[in-house]
């Protein structure tokens, strides 16, 4: 069972330049199915790294176990320094579903004005609130729309809005499942370079999965995920050239190849 | 999303597991604001009850005194019924569209989520509430012998009790067309047996005695007592706690069923 230490005291928290998130034989299972297998990585802090793999693969179930709303986790997690879904954590992280989690009867100041006030209460706190949510709206490029109702817009300007709500308070660690489905070139550019400029200026570590390979090129690391297994763990440059491939779907698509005949191969010895 | 029960070690409780002040009453405006960009559902809440109690005085038009009767146990039932309603389905739809899942991600006691809720359709209860019973007696006649406060008291306390099972019921319901068959389950079930039909202790045995156990009854017994007594009659105040105790105990109960993590 993971997490023992935190119930007898809470441990020191480790020094900044440890690992954002590092996981040891992590697994998880939802019904009968185990959906991640002895898991073993480290997300290094104040980088963008990406979580690859094609869908049913366990992106979006490690994402939750990472933010601390996956049930049944054993093994190791930890994040910024505490085992994942710590309390201290959850003002730490911000997290963004892949459907767009926010109030479609709220306008999107309303929306991220209670978002807002659960991360950072009190009326001595309202003048920092509504900078913070005027600058989150503004991030996420909505500015024209402040008083819109959340249910009057569309996908990609949802799935925005429920963004700007993770980007309030400004976390250390952000988790984003799929930020960028479904929306036009030119947005999912701004975003990325939003994203980048977020890891640059503030020092955040970004978690972003995708199943778009070419969003890879991106990421200053990427994990590899297929099956509930990490495929790779490396940086995209490492990847091309350890597979010698053009590029990361490319790479991709060699170590998945690799995988399956070596469970071949292992099937079999074992015959 | 389901809420099966988990085997995971969690964190011990969250520091946030007291009650935050400012978080209850920031999730209460926002459930008020939620319902302010529906002027139609208000309108429903606020005026259902009167338009019913004014039919009901019309119906009995040859017997005021069952009018008396019943109207009073109505004015307990009404905001019952509608807070049961509102608060399934609102919680049922906090589930389904993923900003609970997001709320138990952030500094937010479980505790917080519940009093604003409570609190926010508490308000709507009261001005419904108050404007049921000031329809009744002062334009249908009904005739109270009690204080209209107390009504008012004991169909606050009907408010709480159906805003805390709907959000009990609202756990065990994966769809809005089950969270609305859960009404004549849950609801329906308490009104044949509260004693608004036929008295109590005129009913099997065994139907009086399961009759004992529902909190409805009470609400009910509470009405009568106010209806047929000048002051605060002991048998009042021991129906009042009673479901007061039991919105408390179902609302504990809800909370149970809110899971930082889920399956």
């Amino acid at each position: 069972m993971m997490n023992y230490s935190s119930t007898r005291s809470d441990p020191p928290e480790t020094p900044d330049t440890a690992a954002a998130i590092r996981a040891e034989s992590l697994n998880v299972v939802r019904g009968p199915r185990q959906v991640l297998r002895d898991l073993e990585f480290t997300v290094p802090r104040g980088q963008i790294t990406g979580l690859l793999g094609p869908s049913g693969c366990g992106k979006t179930t490690l994402m939750r176990a990472i933010v601390g709303t996956q049930a049944k986790v054993t093994g190791t997690l930890d994040v910024l320094g505490r085992p994942a879904g710590h309390p201290t954590l959850r003002t730490r992280i911000g997290y963004v579903t892949q459907a767009p989690s926010v109030y479609d009867d709220l306008t999107i100041r309303q929306n991220l004005d209670y978002f807002a006030a659960i991360l950072d209460p009190g009326h001595t706190a309202a003048d920092r609130r509504h900078e913070n949510v005027t600058r989150a709206i503004a991030d996420v490029d909505l500015t024209s729309h402040t008083d819109a109702l959340a249910g009057n817009l569309s996908g990609g300007q949802r799935s925005r809005v429920s963004l700007a709500v993770a980007l309030l308070g400004t976390p250390e660690l952000l988790v984003l499942d799929e930020p960028t489905v479904g929306l036009d070139p030119v947005l999912r550019r701004d975003l990325w370079n939003l994203f980048h400029d977020i890891a640059a200026s503030r020092g955040a570590t970004l978690l972003i999965s995708s199943h778009v390979m070419d969003e890879a090129e991106r990421c200053h690391r990427l994990l590899l995920m297929r099956e509930g297994q990490i495929l790779a763990d490396d940086t995209p440059d490492a990847l091309r050239t350890r597979t010698g491939s053009e590029t990361v779907e490319a790479a991709f698509l060699h170590l998945v190849d690799e995988a399956v005949a070596a469970a071949a191969r292992a099937k079999e010895t074992t015959r | 999303m389901t809420t099966t029960t988990s085997t995971t070690t969690t964190p011990r409780p969250a520091p946030t597991g007291a009650l935050s002040p400012a978080r209850t009453t920031a999730t209460a405006a926002r459930v008020l604001r939620q319902l302010l960009h529906d002027p139609r559902t208000i309108a429903l809440m606020l005026l259902v009850p009167c338009v019913m109690l004014f039919l009901l005085r019309y119906v009995f038009d040859g017997s005021p005194r069952t009018f008396d009767n019943i109207g009073a146990s109505l004015l307990g039932i009404f905001p019952l019924i509608t807070m049961f309603l509102v608060t399934s389905i609102a919680t049922l739809r906090e589930r389904t569209s993923g900003t609970l899942e997001r709320l138990l991600a952030m500094p937010l006691g479980k505790g917080d989520l519940i009093a604003g809720y409570a609190l926010a359709f508490g308000t709507l209860a009261i001005i419904q509430s108050a404007l049921a019973t000031g329809l009744a007696l002062w334009f249908l006649g009904l005739d109270v012998t009690g204080s209209p406060w107390l009504l008012l008291l004991v169909a606050l306390l009907d408010a709480l009790l159906g805003t805390a099972l709907g959000l009990f019921v609202s756990a065990f319901a994966a769809s809005e067309f089950q969270a609305v068959q859960f009404m004549p389950a849950v609801i329906f079930t308490q009104l044949l047996l509260c004693g608004l039909f036929t008295p109590r202790d005129n009913m099997h045995p065994a139907l009086e005695a399961i009759s004992n156990v529902l909190p409805m009854s009470y609400a009910v017994d509470g009405m009568n007592e106010v209806l047929k007594h000048t002051d605060m009659t002991a048998n009042f105040v021991r129906d009042a706690l009673i479901v007061a105790c039991c919105a408390l105990l179902v609302l504990g109960l809800g909370a149970a069923t809110l899971r930082r993590r889920t399956a």
